[in-house]
This record gives C-alpha cells, sequence and structure tokens, in this order.
C-alpha cells in the first residue's frame, strides 16, 4: 500500500522533507483524501526503511501544518477540508524566493532593491483574465 | 532487577573496562525500546568491546550494565535468552549445514519461527542443506543473521553487520531490521562503518573514539544541530569569537565555520560583525561524525 514512498539519499533534501513531500503530493494528486487513514509511523518507516524518528519528525511537522491529524491509539488521517493544491504551490512559491534570496545577497543586493525587483517582475505579468 | 517490562533494553552507566593498550571509560549509554541505536567510530575505537560487555562476555572494572532489565554479566543468560548477538569474527560450523545450524538453535530457544526462517533463506538466497563449510564469507554471515532473526529476539545485536554483504543482501538486512521494529517493544543495537546505512535506519546514534563516547543524540537532533557555514569575510573583518563552533578554517577573504549547535540567529550575528554569510549546508553523517572525532581529540590533545 505504500511501498510506492520512495526516499533518496542522494537527494540534498533530508528524509524527513522527502516524506513530507511526498505524503503532500498523494494529497495533491487526489490518491489520499481528507479522512482516509495514513501508513502508521512504524509502517512507513519499515516500507521505506528510514528510521522511525524520521518518519515521526515528518508526521509530526505535517500535523503543525494542519495537513494530517493523529488520534491516539487510532492512527493518522488526512485532515478534514485541508486543501493541498494551495499549501503545495505555497511551497513552491517559498523555495523559489528562498533561492531568489540568496542569489540577491550572492549580488549584494539590499532587501529594499530585492523587494523592488519582485515588484518590477510581478507588474510586468501579462494581466490575468478573470 | 527483574522487570519484564523494562522500558529500557539496556543501560549503560558509568561502565570501564581497561586492557593493555586500550580502556573504555565513563561510557553511558541507554537505548529506549523499539529504537534502532548505531554505534558508530574508527577501528579500536571501542565498539566491538561495548558490545561483548553487554553481551556478558567479559566483565566491567566498574559501572553497572543491565540488559532487557536484567543485571550483566551477573544474570546474563537470562537476558539472552530474548537477546540474539551476530558478529562478523563469528563461526558457525562448517562440516554441519544450514538446515542442522536451524534445528540446533530451534531447539534451544522456543521463540524460533520457521516460518520466518523459511522466508528469510529465500530473501538472503541461501540454501539449508549446503554444508557451511561450502559458503563465501556473506553467505556466512547472512546464515547467522538467519539464525539470529528467525529467534525473534527483543534485542539484536550486530557487530558490524553490513560490512561483508553485497549490496543486494545489505538491502534485504536493513528491511528485516526495520520490520523487527514495527514493534515497539523490540530494539536493535548495531555497529558500523557504513555511516549512510546507519543515517538511513538508525533513530539514536552514539560516537566513540578511543573509548570515549564522543556524542549521543537522536538523529534527526544530530542532522539538525551540525552545520557547516560559507562565510565571504571581507578585509578588514574579524570574526567574533562564538560559542558552539566546533571548526574554523580561513583563507584569504572565505572561511568556512562548522557549528554543531546551528540556530538562525548565528547568520546575524556574523553578518553584524561585516561577514557575509554566502550559503549554510546540511552535513551528512558522516561529516559530522569526522567533526565530532577531530574537536574531540583537539581537546583531548590540548
Amino acid at each position: 500500500m505504500h511501498s510506492d514512498f520512495v526516499v533518496s539519499q542522494t537527494d540534498p533534501r533530508p528524509l524527513y522533507r522527502q516524506i513530507k513531500e511526498q505524503i503532500r503530493h498523494r494529497i495533491a494528486v487526489g490518491v489520499l483524501k481528507p479522512g482516509d487513514e495514513i501508513p502508521s509511523i512504524r509502517a512507513l518507516a519499515a516500507g521505506t526503511r528510514v528510521s522511525v524518528i524520521t518518519i515521526k519528525r515528518a508526521y509530526l511537522e505535517l500535523e503543525l501544518e494542519g495537513i494530517i491529524q493523529t488520534r491516539h491509539g487510532r492512527g493518522s488521517f488526512v485532515a478534514e477540508g485541508v486543501r493541498l493544491d494551495d499549501t503545495l504551490k505555497q511551497q513552491e512559491l517559498d523555495q523559489h524566493l528562498e533561492a531568489a534570496a540568496r542569489v540577491s545577497a550572492l549580488l549584494h543586493l539590499t532587501e529594499d532593491e530585492l523587494v523592488e525587483r519582485l515588484r518590477k517582475a510581478s507588474r510586468e505579468l501579462p494581466q490575468r483574465k478573470p | 532487577m527483574n522487570s519484564p517490562e523494562a522500558p529500557l533494553a539496556f543501560t549503560l552507566r558509568g561502565v570501564r573496562k581497561a586492557f593493555r593498550y586500550f580502556a573504555l571509560d565513563g561510557l553511558d549509554l541507554q537505548l529506549p525500546l523499539g529504537q534502532i541505536m548505531g554505534l558508530v567510530g574508527p577501528n579500536g575505537a571501542g565498539k566491538s568491546t561495548t558490545i561483548r560487555l553487554l553481551m556478558g562476555l567479559i566483565a566491567p572494572e566498574a559501572g553497572a550494565i543491565e540488559v532487557l532489565g536484567q543485571r550483566v554479566p551477573e544474570h546474563a543468560a537470562r537476558a539472552k535468552r530474548d537477546v540474539a548477538f551476530v558478529a562478523e569474527d563469528m563461526r558457525l560450523y562448517g562440516a554441519a549445514t544450514l538446515a542442522w545450524h536451524m534445528s540446533l538453535v530451534a531447539s534451544i530457544f522456543p521463540k524460533w519461527d520457521a516460518t520466518y526462517a523459511q522466508q528469510l533463506l529465500q530473501r538472503f538466497n541461501l540454501h539449508a542443506e549446503q554444508p557451511i563449510r561450502g559458503l563465501s564469507r556473506g553467505e556466512h554471515i547472512k546464515a547467522m543473521l538467519l539464525l539470529a532473526l528467525a529467534r525473534r529476539p527483543r534485542l539484536l545485536v550486530l557487530d558490524e553487520p553490513t560490512s561483508g554483504l553485497d549490496p543486494v543482501a545489505r538491502h534485504e538486512l536493513l528491511s528485516e531490521l526495520m520490520e523487527i521494529v514495527r514493534d515497539e517493544t523490540r530494539s536493535i543495537l548495531f555497529s558500523s562503518h557504513n555511516t549512510l546505512d546507519v543515517e538511513r535506519v538508525c533513530d539514536q546514534i552514539a560516537f566513540l573514539d578511543r573509548g570515549r563516547l564522543v556524542d549521543v543524540s537522536d538523529k534527526e537532533a544530530f542532522l539538525e544541530k551540525w552545520r557547516r557555514l560559507q562565510l565571504d569575510v571581507p578585509p578588514g573583518v574579524t570574526l567574533p569569537a562564538l560559542a558552539d563552533v566546533v571548526e574554523l578554517s580561513s583563507g584569504a577573504r572565505l572561511a568556512t565555520l562548522t557549528t554543531n549547535n546551528y540556530q538562525p540567529a548565528l547568520q546575524a550575528t556574523l553578518e553584524r560583525a561585516g561577514a557575509r554569510v554566502h550559503e549554510v549546508q546540511r552535513m551528512s553523517l558522516e561529516e559530522i561524525f569526522v567533526a565530532s572525532v577531530m574537536r574531540s581529540r583537539g581537546e583531548a590533545a590540548s
């Protein structure tokens, strides 16, 4: 059931983050739906051959982000009403912004200069039709 | 102590054991039930000594050891009903077959799981009727692992289990280890040079060097606390004295700072001093291990 989770040790992202992203992805594409049960921590650890503590951390963070809910003794479930398509895009945006901030630091831009460049890029986008 | 539901798989408290050219000293280590601990250290660090103390094969000169709630070495025999141990230098009887060994172990340990043993034969690609003498080194290790795993021990202790195995067998072994800790009352201790395996499957990691415990922590905490920062230090700028800096190497204009207690505030502190933080890198367990050992040796020397 969860043997399709695959993590890579050459991926620069830490293992817990890979697990989080794969669960998010399953919710975003609808393989997992709100209310669905997700594998127990130990079952997913066995399925991915990744330590229990790493899976635990991934689940804890997903829980804090409101994406899953853990009910004691009953297991973990996808939270009701979670809209992951948005969450995923938000995350993607954060990653791009982080990359932009890093390049900007290399160019020794000030924060204001960076913000101004972003405004400019945003204004230059073709207007979205309603 | 005789509690069957002890929350810890084992504890070592203030354990000391000296040999002519080597001493293990002041060792404090414990493993909660349901977890996997990786014991990492260079050759001669004391990994095997630690394991032999836990198994009651040698007695400590000071300190206390408990395994599955039993005092060791006094009650080692009682503890060992539920402990299985495999070390690379163990040998099975060359003239006998693996099947003979399987029935021997089954007759001693009532929890022997014959069905699981058959599955392991398949997974490890072993033939029960083959005499041990004809096995390759890797097959010999796999045969010992099979005999240990099929006992369904509550504590599995492995000394360098993956070093003689091919990649497929290693994959199978790591899968079996993870299957064991599906049960939160079973625990595993293994020593390894393979930090990649340890980084993947272990919950707790202990670094040993020259008979001392250099550091021990849960793996996620280890990986979160250590960072390497690449800095751009313009001429005239002096880096402030900082706590938790494990290593600082600087050349012309560029510096690399390694910390074992990373906080985002560190970046601000460095920037305020006039340096620029070019990159903050995560570190692999191997890099963390080497940095820990080098620092520990540096402290011991000064």
